[in-house]
């Protein structure tokens, strides 16, 4: 089952969720441009589901016979009323969405154990794995981006775009074996595969859990530092700021208690989008790293034609990040009040 | 930009009168300043030292891959009982008349796989299908996606509204986990390099989709439009030779963004255990080949071959995808 962090984090989440979605409703309700949002939202969200449920009619071959490949037509019968292959297409997805609401996400056919078990492990784990390496992501592009835009224009500033150009470049997977290579193999101080619970061993958890984190985090250190870099430089030329030196208060001062919050709204919008998209977008660096997070369980359903599963996976990740970037959207505009205004004019 | 346009054109001369900066991203959209590499915006005509160098890797790697069959590299499926004894290209291999020799001095310039391939000719016939994978599905992008946007930003009103949202339930998914569904619905019935660029094609759809809209509601506001409409122009001419050329930096800009995205998906799909089979070389499949000699600590050149050809691939992309936003002033979407 989860263990205590991933339910801490897993909670947060949900909590986090519930109560954006809630702040987007209740504005959403308020306005027109609100009540258009919500309902685009929700044609979204049917659709992306309906398309989830539909890969497995697209997938060729009898849904019943991958699952039982050697059965006889007899057998197969109990298992495709299971299924509800006897039924009209849009009842069968009026069916599964029910079902899906509910959290009930049928069977593996192979351990014959409801896929909501496994799957509320994974996710636990994943949810792990984005938060650490988003945390090490803002932790150490936070800073960098301040220094960048402090020393706009100098060499410091020059070799940080330029190397933060080449990060971008480097897919995470090459990141990744090339710290295997460095650190893992030949340094011998991390391992390279499986998971350890943080309640069964906190040390082991986050060797465990080092190397995943800074491979999703290199290129993302590389976006935030240049996003917040090119805000802060505006804000630096804010008058605030010329009244803040006027007031002889020290630059460190200045940098981190007047310039950082108001430039930081670019960068929270898209660590926050981006925490969305990796619940699946990590599937790479959970195969290399064999992190049974979501990512490796979508892959390995499809990998055994465990379709039912891969329904399930494709529209959990679908509609986590659909809702995530919504509410995203929603608290956005709760706290910049120029984003309501310019949406209802727009709209 | 306006000399791509007819020299009759009513609106060339207004364009050129007008300038061409001006244009103003989608309310929706957020500027990525991530991805750029500082370019500055200029009318300069001449190239700078990095995009000369981006365009000498990848025309090179262009011909090198149409011309592999002629080239005197080994062939991709060819074995080497050489370099099955050793891979790395300095390492030694004993010879039969007691002295040593490495894959270096044998020809095998970047060693070879575990399989004992040469891995200059994978890397080569490799760039064929990267390439084939990378700019094919973007090709296929742009038709679909910039079709639909030019339509969607040039009559706006219900089809925009019913393009916005088709193209915004596409972003829905995540990209990797789309491909990765659409090549399991797709698997044993077309051959892999069709899954692998019908996939990541459907993926490129709507990033391309929505640049473009964005870029043509901007651009068929403006006054050389209203001039040829005046003139009796056809919807179907000025969204061609009015509005298209305008749109395109942008259009090629991301495209190229595009190109590196797709390139580093096919690797990925193919680390996943899913995209073209073994027989195939890519670059992603090289990476893979090498993955088991890197973790058990015998080699790591395999996989950062690979990986080099990535990397340097994607960063001629990026940064030439710079070079065309900087010198048309493209301020374009997020990807």
């Amino acid at each position: 089952m989860l263990d205590a962090l991933g339910t801490i984090l897993g909670i947060l989440l949900i909590l986090v969720v519930v109560v954006g979605v809630l702040g987007v409703l209740a504005l959403a309700l308020g306005t027109r441009a609100g009540r258009k949002k919500l309902l685009q939202l929700i044609i979204v969200l049917l659709v992306v589901t309906f398309f989830s449920f539909s890969l497995l009619h697209l997938t060729p071959g009898d849904p019943a016979r991958t699952q039982k490949p050697f059965a006889t037509e007899a057998q197969l019968r109990p298992i495709r009323k299971e299924i509800g292959l006897d039924k009209p297409f849009l009842v069968q997805y009026k069916d599964w969405l029910f079902d899906f609401v509910r959290g009930d996400f049928g069977k593996d056919y192979s351990t014959n154990l409801p896929v909501k078990d496994s799957i509320g492990q994974q996710l636990g784990i994943s949810l792990q794995l984005i938060f650490y390496a988003q945390f090490l992501a803002l932790a150490l592009a936070i800073p960098l981006g301040i220094l960048a835009a402090y020393k706009a224009g100098t060499w410091f500033d020059k070799i940080g775009n330029a190397a933060a150009f080449g990060a971008i470049a480097i897919p995470p997977f090459v990141i990744a074996f090339v710290l295997i290579f460095y650190l893992a193999v030949q340094g011998g101080w991390f391992p390279t595969q499986q998971y350890v619970a943080f309640g069964t061993d906190p040390a082991e958890h986050f060797k465990h859990m080092f190397l995943p984190a800074v491979s999703l985090a290199i290129a993302q250190i590389a976006i935030y530092m240049r996003l917040l870099r090119s805000d802060m430089i505006q804000t630096l030329q804010e008058d605030f700021i010329t009244m803040a030196k006027a007031k002889g208060l020290t630059n460190r001062r200045i940098l981190w208690r007047h310039a950082l919050r108001p430039s930081s709204f670019t960068l929270l919008t898209a660590a926050a989008l981006n925490f969305g998209a990796l619940i699946g977008g990590a599937v790479v660096i959970e195969v290399v790293f064999q992190l049974p997070g979501m990512g490796l369980g979508l892959v390995t359903a499809v990998a055994t034609r465990q379709y039912s599963a891969v329904q399930a996976y494709v529209a959990l990740i679908a509609v986590a990040f659909v809702l995530f970037n919504a509410m995203v959207d929603g608290v956005y505009s709760v706290l910049d009040p120029r984003i309501r205004h310019a949406r209802v004019a727009a709209a | 930009m306006p000399e791509s346009q007819p020299p009759e054109s009513a609106g060339t001369a207004l364009a050129d009168e007008m300038g061409t900066t001006g244009l103003v991203a989608d309310a929706f959209t957020v500027e990525i300043a991530g991805v750029t590499a500082g370019v500055q915006p200029t009318r300069k005509k001449r190239l700078g030292f990095g995009a000369w160098l981006a365009i000498v890797w990848l025309v090179g790697l262009i011909v090198a891959a149409i011309a592999a069959p002629i080239l005197p590299i080994a062939g991709p499926n060819e074995t080497f009982t050489s370099i099955q004894r050793a891979q790395a290209p300095f390492a030694t291999i004993s010879t039969p008349g007691g002295g040593t020799t490495t894959p270096f001095a044998e020809g095998h310039l970047l060693g070879g796989d575990r399989n004992g391939h040469d891995l200059l000719s994978r890397a080569i016939y490799g760039a064929r299908n990267s390439l084939i994978v990378g700019f094919g599905a973007i090709a296929f992008g742009i038709l679909v996606g910039g079709l639909l946007g030019l339509i969607g930003g040039y009559y706006r009103g219900r089809v925009d509204a019913v393009i916005v949202a088709f193209l915004d339930i596409m972003l829905a998914i995540p990209a990797l986990v789309l491909a990765l569904s659409l090549t399991a619905v797709f698997r044993g019935r077309v051959p892999d390099l069709w899954i692998l660029v019908i996939a990541l094609a459907i993926i490129s759809v709507p990033v391309l989709g929505r640049i473009t809209r964005a870029n043509t509601l901007v651009w068929s506001e403006r006054e050389f439009v209203t001039a040829a409409r005046a003139q009796g122009a056809k919807n179907w001419r000025i969204m061609t030779r009015e509005v298209l050329p305008n749109v395109l930096p942008a259009m090629f800009s991301i495209a190229l963004l595009g190109v590196a995205v797709v390139i580093a998906a096919e690797a990925a799909l193919r680390l996943l255990g899913i995209g073209l089979s073994i027989t195939d070389p890519s670059w992603g499949g090289i990476i893979n080949d090498g993955r088991d000699f890197l973790t058990q600590g015998i080699t790591a050149h395999v996989v950062f071959v690979g990986s080099a050809f990535i990397f340097f691939t994607i960063l001629s992309l990026n940064y030439l995808a710079d070079v065309v936003r900087a010198r048309f002033d493209v301020r374009e979407a997020a990807i």
